[in-house]
């Protein structure tokens, strides 16, 4: 085996956005860093904390409005103004929940669970719990802790940090 | 291709340091293959593990995703990060004799 570079120690993965292929790319990367050996951290921030908002977690969805890459079933490019269309989100958020367990990506509450038991560690951001007036007791129970930006980089540090 | 002797026997490896042939496992080579992986003695949750590993490697044609494994092998997440700390799924399929799992979960 030839490996002249450094291995990757560390990565703190940092979660914006709350829709469900938001979420998703982010609890992939640092599950798979848990399966290589890797430290990882994730931190929830802006809209991204509804993904650990115990109320939220569970119903995240897909964005099908302005969303110029989404696709119809039978693969054509979905008119952007049919995902206007009531029940156009529900349905393809179940759609890519159904794909998703055929590849046995589990929903965000277990994944999360999966990631914490893993030695995975889990944060949100302060400054976006206040703004959205949220209180640590309306986040899920398997959050380590609320950090500032400062104490989010000194978590981070010595390891890279993915924006998502 | 890496050739390695282990017990006395020359046995060969892919460029992932996994077993090239799958006959080449038996138990006490994966013994010794833990043992490169820093794991001194395999206990019956260990073995637990592997069997689970290889008999789903025979099935599907792949190692099973960790969560496919925690739910079916009745070793949790927890417990297979304790048993195997340095990433699981790739170190107990390198002890089960098996090549580098290809899923991403």
């Amino acid at each position: 085996m030839t490996n002249q570079q450094e291995e990757i120690k560390k990565v703190s993965i940092i979660v914006s956005r709350g829709s469900l292929d938001g979420v998703y790319p982010g609890l992939i990367l640092a599950n798979g860093a848990r399966m290589e050996g890797i430290e990882a951290n994730l931190f929830f921030t802006f809209f991204g904390l509804d993904a650990i908002v115990d109320k939220r977690m569970d119903k995240l969805s897909i964005v099908t409005v302005g969303n110029a890459a989404m696709r119809l079933p039978w693969g054509q490019k979905m008119p952007t103004w049919l995902g206007a269309i009531p029940g156009m989100a529900a349905f393809a958020t179940w759609m890519m929940k159904k794909e998703m367990e055929k590849l046995d990506v589990p929903p965000v509450r277990e994944f999360l669970q999966m990631i914490k038991d893993s030695g995975g560690e889990i944060y949100a951001c302060k400054l976006a719990m206040d703004m959205f007036h949220l209180k640590k007791e309306d986040l899920w129970e398997g959050v380590s802790d609320v950090l500032t930006v400062g104490e989010f980089y000194q978590k981070a540090a010595g390891g890279i940090v993915l924006f998502t | 291709m890496p050739v390695k002797e282990i017990l006395g026997k020359m046995i060969e490896f892919d460029d992932d340091g996994h077993l090239k042939n799958l006959n080449d496992w038996n138990e006490e080579i994966a013994k010794e293959l833990a043992k490169e992986e820093g794991i001194a003695e395999l206990t019956d949750r260990h073995w637990l593990v592997i069997n689970y590993m290889r008999q789903e490697y025979q099935k599907v044609g792949d190692a099973p995703s960790i969560r496919k494994l925690t739910k079916e092998s009745g070793v949790d997440t927890k417990e297979l990060y304790q048993l195997f700390p340095k990433g699981p799924a790739k170190k107990a399929a390198k002890i089960a004799g098996l090549p580098k799992p290809k899923g991403c979960i």
